[in-house]
């Protein structure tokens, strides 16, 4: 039996050597010359392979965080000593969020100013879009006819009992239905969420997978999910059955009623406020909106580059070709919160 | 001496130590409130324009699904933990031994992971139904009137069997402790087997039960994982929707402290309710000996124990072997799963020793000084566990912050140079996250170990001049071995499944098993997260293994009493 004090003792000494040891770590990475620091919401696998390739062009070592949920939270509180350099995000709604908050700086680059469309950027350079991922429709390849479908169609009585979709409170769903509001008004976006509310097959949930698996398994005949999955999926990254999940489905790249383009949200990254490496996050800015780095966004990540003249994977390419619908992202951005409120009000989730 | 002297300096609490336990568990409990400041900090930031809407839309349903979730759950968890306890030592069955231990074994299982493992398992084109249809010829994969796992009842049937153990443990552990004495005078006069349990052993575990259905129903009520990914929309999930969806930290603070303050009431009420029952019964010197059961009865006791097993654990623990093993065909193993699994036994180590220490020193406090304040502290130490992991970590952001911000200015001031965050870099706010998380879990399992500890071998040993040091190390600490085990198994356990505090505050190019499985599983890849999971689970097994041996060991030791 180990006396409590030896114990004691000895966690003291292992938890003072992991910190000390830790912290000389730390220590010499937060300032050090040649390194940046990159929180994000991409998931590792998703970054790493960028950054990976951004260290062995330029030797700046990159060190990052991958933060779910808090980013914001942790880089604000952090204060004027954060160690965040670069602050990478998966969806627009939280890029100006980030701004709104004060938590970016304006950068000033022709580079990115070249590589990225002005609609994808901030006019201050406060934010800048780097991949896109349009919201598609999955359909059952054997039960549903349909070569052209609306966002609007999903709320249509003859898909009653046939309709799968992740929660409606997850950002992506609430950016389309934010789009619905800006486009259609409240009222009509009130009526047309209750309209796909009562079509659901099942509960709202899952992921955006699901949908296809449940087409697969004749739970469902339509659904909507990001186009990526569909090159996860069929590429076979998540092993064989997704092959098949991936393999029942027909992708519609669906517009909305004014036929105008396809809802797409953005992912991007902005420059922390207090970044105590600014110039190399600028570089590594610059870097991701390069040639070689949305290839990579293209090819592992099945995303659609924002840097014009550069292809989407083949898989992604033979869903057809993407028109992007006009409305600026800004004023989806303004009704996110609304949107919101709309789920919990028709009991979407419920 | 006469005999009135002794019991008058027996009786007497020494004024001196009794500042000591009341400094200690002030300070204890200061930083245990330290998230707590953090979100009201963030709450009162808000102006509360989100509660009407909330109100009206949100919180009905959401409390609704929150108690109907926690009633099955703690029903579910209660009739297995109880039943199997008993069963275990009451009884001699065949695979009884291997029961005894083998039913902790779905502590080590992830909720995420059974979640994400029961829908692989069980959904429509997933390996049960496609075989049960091969078997009967059917081909549409509708064709099995098989209910959806993504549902409330789903989501209590998963959280219920790897919940149990929290019920099973410290029952079990009071079922050995408990004297043959009394059992054996309640069968003399005439009760059967069951009546004894019902009448006599079962309200004697009542402190133990109330503990492990406790701690089992926070566990549900925080989990995000499993119920969000089954659409269970609890109030923990609408917490997380106002704070991620509508951006509103402040709103999703004000929701989390109101959550916080039904959950504290609940845990009082139900500690009024014990008020002033003493459950430490007389000390046999041997405890009870279990009654083979031959025949049917046998086998009934060996499939009711060996059910919640193959649920909780068989099941989750082999779709993960098989889904590791096709990733390893493929790639071989993920070069920094080393690294990754080093970063989580060491925290996790740390994170229960201290935690376990704390407790110790917290319940000991309790047991020797009768002050109310103390007392009230002790409760208030425990808050962590009624918080959400992910609202506790960003609520300890606030402090935490704030305090390394404090410490890079000092040094700043004398060296000229920052060395920038120190306790977020270093990992040392993680820690801390960690401990004020699972402390309820170890000041909950070391009181119920001392409620079998009679008083009066604390007098006894005061009359002979033993201050509270010795007291405590050669005599509680001993005695309390086992439920000092299992506090920090428990600790031990969790802290390697944790994760929203994890994902939040760790430093830099740090991965644990637990923050790798969730990025994969996020991504789509869940066999590379599978063999990850898998760690996450042996690794778990280990110190149940340990304490199964301990626990043997423990009941032929003689019981000093």
């Amino acid at each position: 039996m180990l006396s409590l004090t030896r114990l004691i003792q000895g966690a003291a000494a292992a938890a003072l050597l992991a910190t000390t040891t830790l912290s000389a770590q730390a220590a010499g990475e937060v300032q050090a010359p040649g390194e940046v620091n990159v929180y994000t919401t991409r998931e590792p696998g998703l970054i790493q392979p960028l950054l990976d390739s951004f260290s062995k062009e330029t030797g700046i070592k990159a060190n990052v965080i991958f933060v779910k949920e808090g980013l914001a939270e942790r880089v604000a509180t952090e204060g004027a000593n954060s160690p965040a350099d670069l602050l990478s995000v998966v969806d627009f709604g939280n890029l100006i969020e980030l701004a709104d908050r004060g938590l970016t700086q304006p950068i000033q680059s022709a580079v990115l100013e070249e590589a990225i469309p002005a609609n994808l950027r901030d006019a201050d350079g406060q934010w800048f879009g780097l991949s896109m991922r349009a919201r598609v429709i999955y359909a059952s390849k054997d039960r549903v006819t349909d070569e052209t479908l609306t966002y609007e169609d999903l709320a249509d009585p003859r898909f009653k009992g046939k309709v799968c979709i992740r929660s409606g409170q997850h950002p992506y769903n609430t950016s389309l239905i934010a789009a619905v509001i800006a486009k259609d008004g409240p009222d009509a976006a009130k009526e047309w969420l209750g309209g796909v509310k009562e079509n659901l097959a099942r509960k709202a949930g899952g992921g955006d997978r699901d949908v296809a698996r449940d087409i697969l398994a004749n739970l469902c005949d339509v659904g909507v999910a990001n186009s990526y999955y569909v090159g996860l999926m069929r590429s076979g990254k998540g092993g064989p059955e997704q092959v098949e999940w991936g393999n029942a489905i027909r992708v519609i790249l669906p517009t909305f009623k004014d036929k105008a383009g396809t809802h797409v949200n953005v992912s991007g990254a902005a420059v922390a406020k207090n970044a105590p490496n600014k110039e190399n996050a600028v570089k590594l800015l610059e870097f991701l909106a390069s040639e070689p780095a949305q290839e990579i966004y293209a090819k592992a990540n099945f995303e659609y580059p924002v840097r014009a003249g550069v292809a989407a994977d083949p898989i992604i390419a033979e869903l057809g070709t993407l028109t992007v619908d006009p409305l600026p992202l800004t004023s989806v951005a303004k009704e996110r919160k609304q949107a919101s409120e709309l789920v919990d009000v028709v009991g979407f989730d419920g | 001496m006469t005999d009135s002297a002794i019991v008058r300096r027996a009786t007497r609490r020494p004024a001196r130590s009794d500042r000591l336990w009341l400094v200690g568990g002030g300070l204890v409990a200061l930083v245990a409130l330290a998230p707590i400041f953090g979100l009201v900090f963030f709450a009162a930031r808000g102006s509360g324009t989100l509660w009407p809407h909330l109100i009206a839309n949100v919180l009905p349903v959401a409390a609704r699904t929150t108690a109907l979730l926690l009633l099955g759950v703690g029903i579910l968890v209660t009739v297995i933990g109880i039943s199997t306890a008993w069963l275990v030592t009451a009884y001699r069955f065949p695979g009884r031994r291997l029961f005894e231990w083998a039913l902790l074994l779905p502590l080590s299982v992830p909720s995420y992971v059974m979640a994400y493992a029961y829908l692989d398992v069980v959904h429509p084109v997933g390996p049960l139904q496609t075989g049960l249809r091969n078997l009967f010829g059917i081909t549409d994969p509708r064709g099995l009137p098989f209910p959806d796992i993504r549902s409330l009842g789903g989501a209590i049937l998963l959280l219920g069997f790897i919940l149990y153990p929290y019920v099973y443990l410290p029952v079990r552990a009071l079922f050995v402790m408990q004297s043959a004495s009394m059992l054996e005078a309640s069968r003399t006069l005439g009760a059967s087997r069951f009546r004894a349990f019902r009448t006599v052993a079962l309200p004697l575990a009542r402190p133990a039960v109330a503990v492990g259905v406790s701690l089992a129903l926070m566990e549900a009520l925080n989990d995000i994982g499993a119920s969000e990914f089954l659409g269970v929309r609890t109030l923990t999930v609408a917490i997380y929707t106002t704070w991620v969806t509508r951006s509103s930290i402040e709103g999703a603070a004000q929701i989390a402290l109101v959550m916080l303050a039904i959950v504290f009431a609940l845990v009082v009420i139900e500690r009024l309710g014990r008020r002033g029952m003493n459950y430490s019964g007389p000390r046999g010197n041997k405890p009870a000996m279990p009654q083979p059961l031959a025949g049917l009865a046998g086998l009934v006791a060996t499939l009711l124990c060996a059910a919640p097993i193959l649920f909780g654990f068989v099941v989750p623990a082999s779709y993960l072997v098989v889904s590791a093993w096709r990733r390893v065909k493929l790639g071989g193993l993920p070069a920094e799963l080393w690294i990754w699994t080093g970063n989580s036994l060491l925290f996790a180590a740390i994170a229960a020793i201290l935690t376990v220490a704390i407790g110790l020193f917290l319940a000991t406090a309790g047991r020797m000084s009768r002050r109310k304040t103390l007392h009230g502290l002790i409760r208030l130490s425990g808050i962590g566990y009624a918080i959400p992991g992910t609202v506790l970590a960003v609520g300890l952001l606030v402090p935490i912050a704030g305090l390394d911000n404090w410490i890079a200015e000092l040094v700043k001031g004398i060296w000229g140079r920052s060395p920038g965050l120190i306790l977020m870099s270093s990992g040392a706010a993680l820690i801390l996250a960690y401990c004020l998380r699972f402390m309820a879990i170890s000041i909950g399992g070391i009181e119920a170990g001392f409620t079998r500890i009679s008083p009066s071998i604390d007098m006894a040993a005061h009359s002979l001049g033993a201050g509270p040091a010795r007291l405590m190390g050669g005599i509680h600490v001993p005695l309390l071995s086992p439920a000092l085990a299992a506090a920090g198994l428990l600790v031990f356990v969790d802290c390697m499944k944790e994760l929203p505090a994890t994902l939040l505050l760790r430093p830099f190019n740090f991965e644990t098993l637990a923050t790798y499985v969730y990025g994969e599983a996020a991504r789509g890849t869940y066999e590379d997260g599978a063999i990850a999971a898998l760690v996450i689970v042996v690794i778990g097994m280990l110190p149940v293994a340990l304490l199964a041996r301990a626990g043997t060991r423990d009941r032929r030791r003689p019981v000093v009493g």
